[in-house]
């Protein structure tokens, strides 16, 4: 029985986090797009329905599934097939740690932890299975046989393992001070008011794990693993269809975790601030009242700004109609859902097991928005920064992040010891 | 349960150090051992050791290693430089001499009644006990490791760098 709870547990989070790569891509387009002042992908359809460039991402899952997959032959072929596993395989599994929210207690059953796992050892397991996402890389680069691959490997190698020291010690104040390495005792310990949070109580700690973060994942401002202009793709030069999507999506995922990690370290996981879980858990039917008026609302008044975009012979094709497509239903589901308040508003109860299942659900909320917006951080910050040069990144890293995250570690000891 | 599991992980221990030893490409050698590795965190696991698990994977596998593979690629090996492994006449006298000794040891490890140990507590393979250890019974040992790594990192500084 607890396996199968587990292995559902997984297959759910390995299914959000995958689902969620495609619109990242869609919002990393967007987002870019607006940032530079263009448009951004609107060309890609169904029957002339756009959604925005949503189109594109799906158009892009089809291509690269049909693409023929080259595999080069001066190559070492076992291990070049096995790298893009590893980048996948180590960037999803670290989610088996985080705490999505309370464990939610029914009546007398065991409390249902709403984690994978809750290991004593929690953070620990994250940087011990972030560390290996270095061989993906690594190997890729060096299997590919390709003097740009190679460099970019190597690049990424030495970035990683040096960026590793300092994201790890950065942490360590905040197990300081909670007194443990439990990712939920973390979050408990940071409780619901916000200034309690490890942002306020750590910001030197927070910056530099940011930093060391956007390292890791090879992203913008440290992506010299894949420099375009120097090393035409870096690692993943030889790859085509499939196992180059694999290290992309491997990427995205690799955002989705840092965010997970960064809300749950810093912004109090699933914790909504100034709202603790006993008052909502006591207010339960106000809240879910709240809650059905608020989507009510949002409903009507999104879906009428969207109907109001609705002009007709603005483009003379079907695009006219797309607004209507979300902001027609969008109205009727939040008339409907107000009028079903008017009628039965006052003779909803909740069951006994509402309040729990009702924390629980938006505790999840909170937790997937701070997500969300760490992964719309990590895309901002692509758009904004230039490239650092890579001595400029080692001397970052080694000279500068690593004796504050040490003098962090100095004053948080000291502070913990005169309390 | 527990005896399957251990078999299972024991006996891919074994096997992927034995194909670390035979591999000619060194990369290859080095990603057996890092599976070897693997093996053996869930091996520590099996003891109820998370911390020492979880410290396997980081930093054998997730440090040490990497830095091996990096010393490997910038090496540069040809495949030609790689010559086939052909066994050696001393080299069988002295792995069946070194097999000997191993048998004779454990042989007189095994005849002696082995003293029952006190039970442990079910959390003395967490962090905060092994830390707890680490900072009060073991501290002169533990100081002095780290007291011999940075003499280590010393001197490589000094090799690294032609002129100081």
């Amino acid at each position: 029985m607890d396996y199968t709870v587990a292995a559902l547990k997984t297959f759910l989070i390995f299914f959000v986090v995958i689902n969620i790569v495609p619109l990242l891509i869609w919002l990393e387009r967007k987002g870019a797009a607006y940032i530079q002042d263009r448009r951004g992908p609107n060309r890609a359809a169904i029957f002339g329905v756009r959604l925005g460039g949503l189109i594109h991402s799906l158009n892009d899952v089809v291509k690269l599934l049909f693409k023929e997959d080259i595999i080069p032959s001066h190559v070492n072929k076992p291990l070049f097939i096995l790298a893009p596993m590893i980048a996948m395989f180590v960037a999803t599994i670290t989610m088996a740690v985080i705490p999505f929210g309370d464990p939610v207690v029914i009546g007398s059953h065991a409390p249902f932890l709403l984690q994978v796992a809750d290991l004593n050892v929690g953070l620990l397991y994250v940087f011990a299975v972030s560390s290996l996402g270095v061989y993906g890389v690594m190997l890729a680069g060096w299997a590919a046989n390709n003097k740009y691959a190679l460099l970019g490997g190597l690049r990424s190698a030495a970035q990683m393992v040096s960026y590793e020291v300092s994201m790890g010690l950065s942490v360590v104040g905040i197990f300081l001070m909670a007194g443990s390495l439990r990712l939920s005792d973390i979050v408990n310990q940071q409780g619901a008011n916000l200034f309690h949070w490890n942002i306020f109580l750590q910001p030197v700690a927070f910056f530099i794990f940011l930093a060391a973060l956007f390292a890791e994942t090879n992203r913008l401002p440290f992506d010299l693993p894949e420099g375009e202009s120097e090393l035409v793709a870096g690692f993943h030069v030889e790859y085509s269809s499939m196992k180059f999507a694999l290290f992309f999506m491997a990427e995205y995922a690799h955002i989705i975790v840092g965010s997970c990690i960064i809300a749950t370290l810093f912004f109090g996981g699933w914790n909504i601030p100034f709202v603790s879980s006993e008052w909502i858990k006591m207010n339960a039917d106000l809240v879910l009242k709240i809650l059905w008026m608020g989507l009510g609302l949002f409903s009507v008044v999104g879906g009428s700004l969207l109907c109001r975009r609705f002009k007709k012979q603005r483009y003379g094709d079907l695009r006219d109609f797309e607004p209507l497509v979300f902001g027609v239903p969008g109205v009727l589901t939040g008339f409907g859902l107000l009028g079903l308040f008017a009628i039965f508003g006052n003779k909803v109860f909740l069951p006994e097991w509402g309040p729990s299942v009702l924390l629980a659900a938006i505790q999840i909320g909170v937790f997937l928005a701070k997500v969300l917006f760490f992964c719309f951080f990590f895309i901002w910050v692509r758009w904004t920064l230039p490239r650092f040069r890579y001595d400029q990144l080692m001397k970052l890293g080694w000279k500068i992040m690593l004796p504050l995250a040490l003098a962090n570690i100095l004053v948080t000891a000291w502070v913990a010891l005169v309390n | 349960m527990e005896s399957i599991i251990f078999y299972a992980f024991g006996g891919l221990a074994v096997v992927t150090a034995l194909l670390m030893v035979t591999r000619q490409n060194p990369i290859f050698s080095a990603v057996w051992l890092v599976v070897c590795f693997f093996a053996f965190a869930v091996l520590f696991l099996m003891l109820n050791a998370q911390f020492i698990a979880v410290l396997q994977i980081l930093l054998y596998a997730g440090a040490i290693m990497v830095l091996f593979i990096f010393v490997i690629m910038l090496l540069n090996v040809r495949e030609e430089e790689l010559k086939p492994k052909v066994l050696q006449f001393s080299g069988i006298l002295g792995g069946g001499a070194a097999i000997y000794l191993i048998i004779l040891f454990a042989l007189g490890v095994l005849k002696e009644k082995v003293a029952s140990f006190p039970i442990l507590p079910a959390d003395f393979g967490y962090v905060a006990p092994v830390g707890k250890l680490l900072f009060t019974k073991y501290l002169i040992p533990f100081e002095l490791t780290s007291v011999l790594l940075l003499v280590a990192i010393v001197g490589s500084v000094v090799m690294g760098k032609r002129k100081l």
